[in-house]
């Protein structure tokens, strides 16, 4: 079974949120309003339990010549936002009743019948991907189209997707496919195009990548992700010194009382 | 209706059109129309602002019953480990047999509180699908349940025995539940600091290395506080572990207050950074001011314990609501995350 990834390319992207409305038909995700956050053409602001996949809408200086804009109007950049899928994910590490599984795809998957809706894996996730839906009680996210790769297709954003922004195949062609396009974005003149791909933080690389032009933060993409888990041998080690310290005081406080109480 | 009588707004040049959207964008109001988009004037994606200052993280989702649910696990976590040393030193029988009940309440609130926090209550159960080192929350839950075990058993063979006297199955009940709950008593105190400092968001996890201890002292100062309003203001023991916890706590106020940082740090400022500070002092300083008082006044005022008691258990509870809430405001912090200076 292929390791497979999303490739989302946001040189090709043309902010028609297709993959939005495809991710919802085939998931069956709630509607999650219409209005304008005011954001430019964003209305959700970011992913969440009703919103897998969301298309950001990043305005930035005019340029002149490029996408053949006026020297008075703003340019902008569109990337569809997905869950990362992490090599080391927080959710997955978080959940305490084994509802969140790696598949074999490689995706992070979170079974909805197990799911008791602890909330835990939304205060793991280091990309604010995973939610609880406050009316269902249960956490919801991307489940990397799980049901339709298990049967040899692709997920629903990336069939959908009319640019092939949204790529999707084995991850490391993809790697390969990615570092190629941005050479050549760059050898076009796109000198700030560059790939997003967190290896080398303790997430330890995604299954969702991303190309995007300037620095990856004004797309809300964290310069350095960590799966909390690094945190866990700092905090258990205190709780041991905390145990430690209330059983040794505990045991002296009250022999230091039995002398007295005895006499 | 003929077209020559539509109102038809005049732009005549390009320029005009260019300045709606510039005095939109600066002032977030155009007065020729008076239309206020909402939310105006708005950030511009960028470097400086991450993406429009929309927040990366997300919030927990957990509601009010987690950080009384921590105060009560402390709490409870502590007095089983009192109760069960003051039985094993031979201490005042009273004093073990408050200890426990303390314990025991905690064990049916806690789960109580956990389940109704959840998004799927029912669904409880499935946290003994399996066990997950690498969670603290399942360890907690197994904690949890050690502990709840453990203490009902101790309190209810406790009574048993007192009423009806002593018999074989009721002693090895008693002191099996007395273990047990000294046992997962000792984790469960102070877990509920792993739990927040292995997550996501910077205001905790910064303080991964910590909280365990700062709350497990913060429980030890709340058991200790409530054995005293049960009556127990004359014993030696609690006053030093009250004493201890007190100095500890203004100990860990004094480091978060001194810390220095150059983003807005919910643990110190707003309204998580009130609630933390009031929270300090009611655990640090002033129960430290009236036990040595009542010390100095020949170590017998039951008055000033029982206030040193009442602040200590209010600084408990104070400290856990501040440390959630920051946990809130700071997966609210957009530069954090995203590693942006100001």
């Amino acid at each position: 079974m292929a390791v497979t990834a999303f490739l989302t390319d946001s040189t090709l992207c043309i902010g028609c949120k297709a993959c939005e409305v495809a991710c919802k038909e085939w998931n069956g995700v709630s509607e999650d309003g219409l209005d304008w956050s005011g954001f430019s053409y964003d209305n959700t602001g970011a992913v969440g339990h009703s919103t897998w996949r969301h298309v950001k809408f990043v305005e930035n200086a005019p340029e002149p010549g490029f996408g053949g804009n006026a020297a008075e109007l703003n340019s902008w950049s569109f990337s569809s936002d997905v869950c990362k899928h992490c090599e080391n994910a927080g959710c997955l590490e978080a959940c305490p009743t084994g509802a969140i599984v790696r598949t074999e795809f490689g995706g992070v998957f979170v079974q909805p019948d197990i799911c008791n809706g602890c909330g835990y894996c939304v205060v793991a996730c280091p990309f604010g991907v995973v939610e609880r839906n406050p009316d269902d009680g249960r956490a919801f996210k991307c489940t990397f189209c799980y049901d339709r790769q298990k049967v040899g297709l692709k997920p629903a954003c990336a069939k959908a997707c009319p640019t092939e922004s949204i790529k999707f195949g084995e991850i490391e062609t993809l790697r390969a496919d990615a570092r190629a396009r941005v050479e050549e974005l760059q050898q076009r003149g796109m000198d700030d195009a560059n790939l997003y791909d967190p290896t080398e933080t303790s997430v330890g690389g995604t299954h969702a990548m991303f190309i995007v032009r300037g620095d990856a933060r004004a797309y809300n993409l964290p310069p350095k992700p960590e799966v909390p888990t690094i945190y866990l041998k700092k905090a258990w080690t205190a709780s041991a010194i905390g145990a430690a310290v209330l059983l040794g005081g505990t045991l002296a406080a009250f022999l230091a009382e039995r002398p007295r109480s005895r006499r | 209706m003929t077209a020559s009588r539509l109102q038809l707004p005049v732009v005549d040049k390009e320029q005009r059109l260019i300045e709606i959207r510039r005095e939109a964008e600066d002032r977030g109001r155009i007065d020729s129309r008076g239309i206020r988009p909402a939310g105006a004037p708005f950030p511009r994606a960028s470097v400086e602002t991450g993406y429009y200052g929309i927040p990366l993280l997300k919030r927990p989702s957990w509601t009010w019953e987690i950080p009384l649910y921590f105060f009560v696990g402390g709490a409870a976590g502590a007095s089983a480990v009192i109760g069960a040393i003051a039985s094993y030193t031979g201490a005042d029988r009273r004093l073990v047999r408050h200890a426990r009940w303390i314990a025991a309440a905690g064990s049916v609130l806690s789960p109580a509180l956990l389940i109704s926090d959840l998004g799927r209550p029912s669904r409880f159960l499935n946290m003994l699908r399996v066990f997950k080192a690498q969670s603290p929350m399942s360890v907690g839950v197994w904690t949890l349940l050690g502990f709840s075990g453990g203490s009902v058993a101790a309190a209810f063979a406790g009574s048993m025995r007192e009423r009806y006297g002593e018999s074989l199955p009721i002693r090895i009940l008693e002191n099996a539940g007395e273990a047990a709950s000294l046992l997962f008593g000792l984790p469960f105190s102070n877990y509920t600091g792993v739990l927040i400092g292995a997550t996501a968001i910077p205001a905790w996890n910064e303080n991964a290395g910590e909280l365990p201890i700062h709350f497990g002292m913060s429980g030890l100062a709340a058991s200790v506080g409530l054995l005293e309003l049960m009556g127990h203001r004359r014993s030696r023991a609690l006053q030093m572990l009250g004493l201890g916890a007190a100095v500890f706590e203004c100990w860990e106020g004094w480091r978060l207050e001194s810390r220095k940082s150059s983003a807005p740090e919910p643990l110190q400022h707003g309204s998580s950074g009130g609630i933390i500070r009031a929270g300090g002092i009611l655990s640090g300083p002033l129960p430290l001011a009236l036990r040595s008082a009542s010390m100095l006044s020949g170590g017998n005022s039951t008055a000033l314990r029982k206030w040193a008691a009442i602040s200590a258990i209010a600084g408990s509870l104070l400290t856990r609501i501040g440390w959630i809430h920051a946990g809130h405001v700071s997966a609210q912090d957009w530069r954090e995350p995203l590693r942006i200076r100001e």
